[in-house]
This record gives structure tokens, sequence and C-alpha cells, in this order.
């Protein structure tokens, strides 16, 4: 038996329904509408003259190479970093810690650091880095602004990770005569790989987005860096976000700033793929060992 | 035999040892681990220090109620005036004007994509989704600038786009990816049966979904909103790039500064007192962001204890 629905019921209901379905496809027109609008403004001027080449006034040329180094000097150091003292902590967390209290102290930490917006981050990291620690405007003291920014998503990726590696590996290894060290080491934490991986890929990505937090801590030079010259204190550089913004803003070169956006988004999209993929592949692979 | 009598209480010595030397690599690893992990809290530590270190001389020096309800900002006249309450105020009315598009927008799409859309939309929808929210702010920015900004102007018949409004609109969208991922996240949570009984009892979907599914999902949706609201309050490079940046005191078309964008638009030539205000300024901006938090964090506890 089908009883009918009153009119008034009736009108609400396809109401309502339009409704999710306007905000839906408006959302996602708007969302698609910015990523082709940028990439079809931005795509046309990535040149092979732009990649490989320096800013010159002389030849009136802008080229966006030192941008580049720069933003892979700065992901290198610091995930260097913050590497080793995020999967640590996730370590910590999961294998170490016995009080509850500290447990939910450090988490309350993590969160707390992962809800700062990056404008502090970089007042805080020219304040510690760049003055107190006088390291000067550089790809350093914008490196370790990050670590502290990026610290949260390596803690978070691994521990959910750990969490997830079963207890019969521990206690195999134990039984094996392992010290819990040779157990973390050999057992915890390769079976840990890909929430490490993906905390990896995450953090990359607010990296090469970043640009609040390196404005003042990295500087916005646009000089060519050596690889161990990047390492060493004083010598600043501005990544491909924050040139963008100098581009966009400053100089008014919205040419330059639409190339710098179309391979930012490029990146992002290889970024979130890469994550997906580390989650689901090295994931897999874990379950399938334990069945 | 005699060979086995030396080489007995040798090999004994030599397991002491490495039991030791053992135990010693345990005891130097768990305090590494424990450095480690107590080292989040020593960041937040030092950050908190450092910012009120900063901060507070110059609160001292204008006085408080002049800093933060004083309208008029001018750090570099010969008389310098140094009151945030433009800032603040900004930050406020911007933050609500974007949570008030973008959150009804989010959950309204949150619910396309968790209820209504198909696997195969579905999964196209968190792509994109986890594409917008990835993308740098001042990507946001650029298209803030070039096309928000223009058309604002044309629209309304202003000398400048460069206001408010704009920077309304450009946050709303921002924090668009960030309501949706996680009120779709609250709303997949709700235990099937909920649903399976309202429809049970003659309910439609659409009814269902609304007077059943959402309220059940409230404290995850809510938690949505409060992040929205953190990251509009955060947010500066995006906002810098559209909203003006004039210490004006806010009006829809008024060309504003944030309190985020006071402390970057200012830092690279700041000194003296102005220098000193601009840590001020952090410093307020750090507590409204704290305060944020802490509600985010009270509600996702309150959530996760009524499951």
């Amino acid at each position: 038996m089908i009883t009918k629905i009153s009119a008034k019921r009736k009108a609400k209901e396809k109401l309502l329904k339009a409704l999710v379905f306007a905000a839906a496809g408006i959302t996602g027109m708007i969302f698609i509408g910015i990523i082709v609008y940028i990439l079809f403004r931005g795509l046309p001027h990535v040149t092979f003259g732009l990649l490989t080449s320096k800013p010159s006034l002389l030849n009136d040329t802008v080229g966006i190479l030192p941008n580049i180094l720069n933003t892979l000097y700065i992901i290198f150091i610091t995930l260097l970093i913050v590497l080793p003292l995020g999967v640590g902590a996730a370590v910590y967390l999961n294998e170490y810690a016995k009080n509850k209290r500290a447990v939910r102290l450090i988490e309350l930490a993590a969160e707390t650091l992962a809800g700062i917006p990056s404008i502090i981050y970089g007042l805080v990291g020219m304040l510690i880095f760049v003055q107190f620690c006088s390291l000067g405007t550089s790809i350093v003291a914008g490196s370790l602004t990050l670590v502290i920014m990026t610290l949260p998503t390596i803690i978070r990726t691994t521990q959910e990770s750990l969490k997830t590696v079963p207890d019969g590996y521990r206690e195999g290894a134990l039984a094996l005569g392992a010290g819990k060290w040779h157990m973390i080491r050999t057992t915890v934490l390769p079976s840990a790989v890909d929430g490490i991986v993906t905390g990896c890929i995450l953090s990359v990505g607010r990296i090469v987005g970043e640009s609040a937090a390196l404005m003042f801590t990295a500087g916005m030079a646009n000089e060519v860096l050596g690889f161990f010259k990047a390492f060493t204190a004083g010598n600043a550089g501005s990544t491909l976000a924050v040139s963008l913004y100098v581009y966009a803003k400053e100089r008014g070169d919205t040419e330059t700033a639409f190339a710098i956006a179309a391979i930012l988004l490029v990146l992002t999209l290889l970024i979130n793929i890469g994550a997906n993929f580390a989650a689901k592949k090295l994931g897999k692979g874990k379950e399938r060992k334990w069945t | 035999m005699q060979a086995i009598d030396v080489s007995a209480p040798k090999s004994n010595v030599r397991k002491g040892g490495l039991k030791k030397a053992a135990d010693l690599l345990e005891a130097v690893m768990r305090t590494l681990f424990t450095v480690c992990g107590f080292i989040a809290v020593g960041f937040v530590v030092i950050i908190t220090v450092f910012l009120i270190i900063s901060g507070v001389p110059a609160i001292r020096e204008i006085g408080l109620a002049d800093f933060l309800f004083g309208t008029k900002w001018a750090s570099t006249a010969a008389e310098p005036s140094f009151g945030i309450l433009p800032f603040i105020l900004t930050s406020v009315y911007g933050t609500f004007g974007a949570i008030l598009v973008g959150v009804p927008v989010g959950i309204l799409c949150a619910v396309f994509a968790a209820k209504y859309a198909n696997g195969k939309t579905a999964a196209l929808t968190r792509g994109l989704v986890g594409l917008m929210s990835g993308i740098p702010s001042v990507v946001y920015g650029l298209i803030g600038m070039i096309i928000v900004v223009p058309a604002v102007r044309e629209i309304f018949g202003l000398p400048d786009g460069a206001n408010l409004f704009s920077a309304m609109l450009v946050l709303s969208i921002m924090i668009l990816p960030s309501v949706i991922s996680v009120s779709e996240t609250a709303l997949r949570a709700v235990p099937k049966e909920y649903e399976e009984a309202s429809l049970a009892l003659g309910a439609t979907k659409t009814e269902t979904v609304f007077k059943v599914t959402l309220p059940a999902a409230k404290s995850g949706i809510l938690a949505a909103a409060v992040l929205g609201i953190g990251r509009a309050v955060g947010e500066a490079m995006a906002v810098m790039m559209v909203a003006g940046n004039v210490p004006n005191m806010p009006g829809i078309f008024q060309s504003v500064r944030f309190l985020t964008t006071a402390v970057a638009s200012e830092m690279s030539y700041s000194s003296g007192l102005q220098r000193q205000a601009l840590f001020s300024i952090a410093m307020v901006l750090f507590a409204f962001i704290m305060l944020i938090n802490l509600t985010l964090n009270f509600i996702v506890k309150r959530g996760d204890n009524k499951k």
C-alpha cells in the first residue's frame, strides 16, 4: 500500500532537494571553474625559459629557477629535521607512554600547533630563528619555522599508522628476545611506513603552499643558491608560493603569477594523488601480510 | 678442559657487558623518544612565551583599553595612534560573512556527497574537495585579485573592488573544502539504523536526511563550522590580496585590514613601538585562535563522549 504524501510535504521535499543539488552544483562549478581558469591562464606561460632561468633586470626577463630550487631546499631541510622528531614523538605516544595525562597533553599540544595560523608562525619564526638564534633571514630559518608547522602532521599520520600495527607483531618480536628498541626498529616502524610516507607527502604539500610563514623567515630573494650555501645562515630565498605573491601583488606581473599558480596547482594535484596512493598501497600491504 | 674453564667466566663477563650495553641502548632510546614526544609541548610553550614577551611591552605603553578599543590606527604618523578595534571588527565581520555563506553551502554539499551522490560522483567530489583544500592560499588570493575584485567593482559600481565584501567572498570559498570534508565525515558516521527507522516510519529520504541524519551529526557539523571560523580568522595572504589593506573601520564596501594582514603588511619596514605593536596584534590574534581551538576541542570531545 502506498499512501500519498500531502502537497505541502511534497513541495518542501522538492525544495530541500533542489537546494542540496543547487549548492553542490554551484560549488562544483566554482571549484572546476577556478581550476580550469588557472590552468588556462597559467600553462601557456610555463615555458622552458621560465623554468630554467633567474629573473634578470638587464634582459628584462623573468625566471623561477631560484624559486624552484629554494622550494626543494626548504622541503629537504624541513623533512630532514621534522621526520625524526615527528616519528619519534609518535613512537613515544604509541609505544612508550604509560601516563594517559601525558599522552593527552602531547596530543593537545599537537592539535594546538595544527591550529595556529601561518602568519603567527612567520612572526614567531622571525623572533626565534631569525633574531634570537641570529640565523638571519635565511632558508634555514624558514625551514626551522616549517618544522614546527609540519610536526603535527607527521605525528598524526605516523601515530594512526602505528595504531594499526597488530600487537601480534610486537609480541612475536619480544618473544624472540628482541629488546624494545630492537622490536620498534625491526618490526613496528617498517609496518608503519605507510603513515610516515603519507605524513611526508602531506607535509610537502603544506611546505609548497606556504607563504605567510616564509615571507619574514626565508625572505623574498631570487638568487640561485648552491646546495650547500642553502644550509648556511643568512642566505635568503623565496619559494614558489612566496614569489607568486611578490609577482602578483608587488610587481603586477600576472602572467608569471598565473604560471606559478598553474605549477602549484599541478603539484597539489600530484601530492593529493600521491598521498592517497601511499595510504592505500602501503596500507593494504600491511593487511595482506597479516591475514 | 683448561680452555673451557677460562672461557666460561669470560663469556659470562661478555654476556654481562652485552646486557649492560643493551640496557644502556634501551635507556638512551627511551629517553630520546620521550624527548621527541614532549617537543610539541615545548614548541607550544616557546611560541606562547615569545609572543607574550614581545607583545606585552607595546600594550603597556599604549594602554590596554586604548589598544583594544582605539578606533584609529596611524602607526607612522607624526603623532602615532595604535588602536586595533578596526582590525578586530574587520576580522570578526569578515569571518562572520565567510561562515554565513560557506557553512550552509558546505553542509548542503556534504549532504549531497554523503547521501545523494552515487559512488563515482562521491569519489569525484572527494577528490575535488581534497584538491581545493590543498591549493595554496596565495592562489586563492590571485584568483580573488583577478576575478572577484574587478567583478565586485563592476557589479556594485565602486571606484575600487578591493574591500571587505571581496574578502568575505574569497574566504567563504576558501573555507568550503574543510567544511565539506569534515561535515561529510560526520554525516557518514551516523548509524544506518537511525535512517532506516525514519524511512520505515514513512518519512521520505529528504525528510530523513534533514530531520534525522543532520541532527544526529550535529557535533561533527558544529566542529566543521568552528574549523571554518579558525581558517577564516587565520588567513592572511589571500585576504591581503583582496581586502584593500587600509586601516578603516569596517564597512561592507570599505577597504579594510584584518588582524592577520595588519601584522603582515607593516612587518617588513616597522621599527620601535610600531614593531612592538605588531607583536601585540599577533598576540591578540593568537588569543582568538586559542579560544577557537579550545571550543573545537570541547565540541569534538563532547561528541566522542556521547558515542
